[in-house]
C-alpha cells in the first residue's frame, strides 16, 4: 500500500490542473466532483497508507519512495522523493482529512461565487503543495512546496480580486512571508555547501557527526530555519500578515490561515529537530518567539471586533504555543497540539462562515448576539470548539494539548518557569477572548436578525471537526508514543517543585477565570467592559492592541517610508538619463535622414548612379 | 551609350523617355558582354545578352503596364509630380 504514497500528491495536483484548465468550461456539479472528489481520494489513500504504516511499520519506522532525479548537475542531485515517518504520517493524515471536510463545507459557502471552479483549483493546488511540503525527503522539494504553498495563500487572500484591500492584504502576506523565505533559503544553501547534500535525514545525521553542540555554523543554519518557520507560521517578529489575511474566503481562512499552512513552520522545525538540537541557542530563542507571541496575539485577541480576526490572533497565539513546546524540547508535545488545533481551529472558522453568511456579511462581533435558539448546530460546534481551544478540563482535546506544553515548557530540557508562567498567562487570556466572542455571539439580545440557515454541506463538517475536537483528547497517549518513533522523547528534567497534575489544575483554574471575567464583562454587564475602554488609559491599551501593538505602524515607518521615500527621490532616475539620450541621438539623426527622402525618383536614380561611381573608384583606385 | 542612357534617365522628366532611357543602358550593358565575348573567345557573353534581352522585354511589358496605369491615376507622365513618398 505505500507504494501508493505518490498518489496522494498526484491526484490533488492533477486535480487542480484539470479545474484550472478546463474550469469554466465544466459545469458546477463536475467541478464540485473534481475539487471535493480528489481530496476524498487523497484523504482515504492516506488512511490506506497509514492503516499499513502502523499494521506493518517499515525498517527504522520510515519509508522512502524515490520518484525520479530533479536535477543533475555537477554532484548536485536533489530528486523529487518522499518520506514518509510518523511525524509526516500524522500530519499528512490532518492535512487530507481537514481539508476534505473543509472541500465540502465550501461546496455550499461558494456556490453562488462567479470563482468556484477557480477556488477548487487553488484549493486544490493547496493541498497538492501541502502534501508535498510535508512528504518531500530533501530540502529543495520541501521548499518547492513552501512557495507552493505561500503561492496558493497569496491567490486565495486575493479571491475577491475586485475589493483593491484585498489585493493589498495578498500582497502583504506575501511579502512578509518572502523575508523568512529568503532568509530560510539562506539556510538550506548554508546546509548544503557545509554538509554537501540535501537529504533531510543525510543533513540531520552529518550535521551531529561534524557539528559540535553550540557550534556557530549549527547555530546560524537553525536561526536561519527559524526564520522561514517564523514567516509562514506567523510569529514574531513577522505576524503581521494573517490577521489582514482574514480578506480570504472563511474556508481559505479555515484550511490555509489555521489548520494547515501556518503549521508549516512547526512542521519545519520538528523536522530539522537534529540541528535544532545542535544549536541550544536557536532553541531557546523558539521558545522566546513562542512564548512572547502567545502572550503579544492573546493580547490582541481580546480587543479586536471582526469574529474572523480574533480567531487569526488566536491562530497565532496558538502557534506560538507550538514554537514554544519545540523550543523548551517537548516535540512530540508540539505535534499532539498541532493535530487538536487543526481540528477545533478549522471547526472554529467554519462555524465564523456560517454566522457570517446567516448574518449577511455581518462580522462584527458586537453586532451580533442571540443566535443561540437561531443556529443551534453553530452554537454547539462553535461552543465545543471554543471550549477545546480554551481547555475545557478533562472533556476537550485542547485541554490534554495544551497542558501538555505548559507542562514541558516547566519540565523539558530546556524548560524554564517563565516560561510556565507565560503559558499560564496565555491559558488565561485564551479562555478570555474565546468566551468573549462565544458571549457577545450566541447570548444577550438578537441585534441582526438571520437571513438563512446553512444546509447539510455546511453542518456536517462542523459535526465531524466537533467530534474530533472532543475524542482528540482521548487518542493522546498512543499518539504521542507513535511520533515519538520520528520525534526525541521530551525528558522531564526540571520536574521539580511542580507535578504534572498541579499545573493541570493551575491550568483548570486559568481556565475558570477567564470564563467568569468573560461572562461577568460580556454577558452580565456590559458596562463593565465599556467602562474598561472608555476611561483613557484603557482606551489607549485598548486601541495598541487592537492595531496588534503597533507592528504595522513600526514596519510602515522603519521599512516602507524610507522605501518610498527612495523611490519618490530617484522618480527620474538618473542611469534612465543615458538611455533617453541615446534615444534622443537616434531621433535627431532620424530627423536629418527624413530630409533625403523627397519622393522624387530622379534624385534616387541619381544617388545610386553617384553611389556606384564612388564605390567602383574606392574598389578600383585602393 | 551607357552614360548616355543615365543622363537621359536622370535629365528627362516623361515618364516614357525614362524607360526608354534604361533600355539604352541595358543596350550598353549588353554590347559590353558581347565585345568581352568576343574578345576573350567565349560563347558567355552572348548567352548572357540573350537573357538580357528576355529581362528587358519582361520589364519593358511590366514597365508599360505601370505607365498606363499612372497615367490613368495621376493624369500625368512627369516623374516628379509622382512624389507621394516624399518623408
Amino acid at each position: 500500500m505505500m507504494e501508493l504514497l505518490w498518489v496522494i500528491v498526484a491526484i490533488p495536483f492533477a486535480s487542480a490542473c484539470v479545474l484550472a484548465v478546463l474550469g469554466s468550461h465544466l459545469s458546477h456539479r463536475v467541478v464540485t466532483a473534481w475539487g471535493v472528489g480528489s481530496i476524498g481520494v487523497s484523504a482515504a489513500i492516506s488512511m490506506l497508507v497509514a492503516a499499513d504504516f502502523v499494521s506493518a511499520p517499515p525498517v527504522g519506522h520510515a519509508y522512502t519512495e524515490f520518484l525520479w532525479t530533479w536535477i543533475s548537475i555537477a554532484g548536485f542531485q536533489p530528486h523529487i522523493g518522499f518520506y514518509l515517518d510518523a511525524l509526516s504520517l500524522v500530519m499528512i493524515l490532518v492535512v487530507t482529512f481537514v481539508s476534505f471536510w473543509i472541500h465540502l463545507y465550501s461546496v455550499e459557502f461558494m456556490r453562488h461565487d462567479d470563482g468556484y471552479s477557480r477556488f477548487f483549483a487553488y484549493m486544490n493546488l493547496f493541498v497538492a503543495s501541502m502534501l508535498t511540503l510535508l512528504l518531500a525527503d530533501n530540502l529543495l522539494l520541501l521548499y518547492l512546496g513552501w512557495e507552493g504553498v505561500g503561492l496558493c495563500s497569496y491567490l486565495l487572500i486575493g479571491f475577491w480580486y475586485r475589493d483593491p484591500a484585498n489585493g493589498l492584504a495578498a500582497r502583504k502576506a506575501f511579502i512578509v512571508t518572502r523575508v523568512g523565505d529568503t532568509a530560510m533559503l539562506l539556510g538550506v544553501f548554508l546546509l548544503f555547501t557545509n554538509l554537501g547534500t540535501m537529504q533531510i535525514q543525510d543533513l540531520m545525521h552529518r550535521a551531529s557527526e561534524q557539528w559540535a553542540v553550540g557550534s556557530p555554523l549549527a547555530i546560524a543554519a537553525a536561526l536561519l530555519l527559524l526564520a522561514g518557520a517564523v514567516g509562514k507560521s506567523a510569529q514574531l517578529p513577522l505576524q503581521v500578515w494573517l490577521p489582514d489575511a482574514m480578506a480570504g474566503p472563511t474556508p481559505t481562512s479555515a484550511l490555509i490561515h489555521a489548520a494547515t499552512m501556518v503549521t508549516a513552520g512547526v512542521y519545519l522545525i520538528a523536522r530539522t529537530h537534529g540541528l535544532f538540537a545542535l544549536a541550544p541557542v536557536a532553541q531557546l530563542t523558539v521558545a522566546a518567539v513562542g512564548a512572547a507571541t502567545l502572550v503579544l496575539a492573546g493580547c490582541s485577541a481580546l480587543t479586536q471586533h471582526d469574529i474572523k480576526r480574533v480567531l487569526a490572533y488566536s491562530t497565532v497565539s496558538q502557534i506560538g504555543y507550538m514554537f514554544l513546546a519545540l523550543g523548551v524540547g517537548a516535540w512530540s508535545a508540539a505535534i499532539f497540539h498541532f493535530v487538536t488545533h487543526a481540528f477545533f481551529k478549522a471547526l472554529l472558522f467554519l462555524g465564523a462562515g456560517v454566522i457570517i453568511e446567516a448574518l449577511h456579511d455581518e462580522h462584527s462581533i458586537f453586532r451580533m448576539g442571540g443566535l443561540r435558539k437561531e443556529l443551534p448546530v453553530a452554537f454547539w460546534t462553535f461552543l465545543i470548539g471554543g471550549c477545546s481551544l480554551a481547555g475545557l478540563p478533562f472533556i476537550t482535546a485542547g485541554f490534554y494539548s495544551k497542558d501538555l506544553i505548559i507542562w514541558g515548557a516547566w519540565s523539558a530540557a530546556q524548560g524554564h518557569p517563565g516560561f510556565w508562567i507565560v503559558g499560564m498567562v496565555g491559558a488565561l487570556l485564551t479562555s478570555l477572548y474565546t468566551f468573549r466572542v462565544i458571549f457577545r455571539v450566541f447570548f444577550g439580545p438578537i441585534q441582526t436578525p438571520v437571513g438563512m440557515h446553512p444546509g447539510y454541506a455546511m453542518t456536517m463538517p462542523l459535526v465531524i471537526l466537533a467530534f474530533c475536537a472532543i475524542v482528540g483528547g482521548a487518542v493522546k497517549d498512543h499518539l504521542l508514543a507513535f511520533v515519538q518513533s520520528t520525534l526525541p522523547v521530551m525528558v522531564e528534567v526540571h520536574a521539580a517543585g511542580m507535578t504534572e497534575t498541579l499545573s493541570e489544575v493551575v491550568a483548570a483554574f486559568a481556565f475558570l477565570i477567564g470564563l467568569c471575567v468573560a461572562y461577568l464583562f460580556h454577558l452580565r454587564k456590559q458596562s463593565l467592559a465599556e467602562q474598561a475602554v472608555t476611561n483613557p488609559a484603557g482606551r489607549a491599551l485598548h486601541a495598541w492592541w487592537c492595531a496588534g501593538w503597533g507592528f504595522d505602524w513600526l514596519y510602515d515607518r522603519v521599512f516602507v517610508q524610507p522605501v518610498l521615500w527612495l523611490a519618490r527621490s530617484n522618480k527620474n532616475d538618473f542611469i534612465d538619463t543615458f538611455y533617453a539620450g541615446i534615444a534622443r541621438l537616434t531621433e535627431t539623426l532620424y530627423r536629418a535622414l527624413q530630409l533625403t527622402q523627397t519622393g522624387l525618383v530622379r534624385w534616387y536614380a541619381a544617388g545610386l548612379a553617384v553611389g556606384s561611381v564612388l564605390f567602383l573608384a574606392i574598389v578600383v583606385f585602393s | 551609350m551607357f552614360s548616355l542612357g543615365l543622363i537621359g534617365l536622370l535629365v528627362r522628366r516623361d515618364l516614357i523617355f525614362v524607360l526608354m532611357s534604361l533600355e539604352v543602358m541595358l543596350n550598353a550593358a549588353g554590347l559590353a558582354f558581347v565585345v568581352a565575348g568576343s574578345r576573350w573567345q567565349q560563347a558567355d557573353g552572348q548567352i548572357v545578352f540573350l537573357f538580357i534581352l528576355a529581362m528587358a522585354a519582361a520589364e519593358v511589358s511590366v514597365g508599360l503596364a505601370l505607365v498606363l496605369q499612372v497615367y490613368h491615376r495621376f493624369k500625368s507622365l512627369d516623374v516628379d509630380a509622382l512624389n507621394e513618398m516624399r518623408g
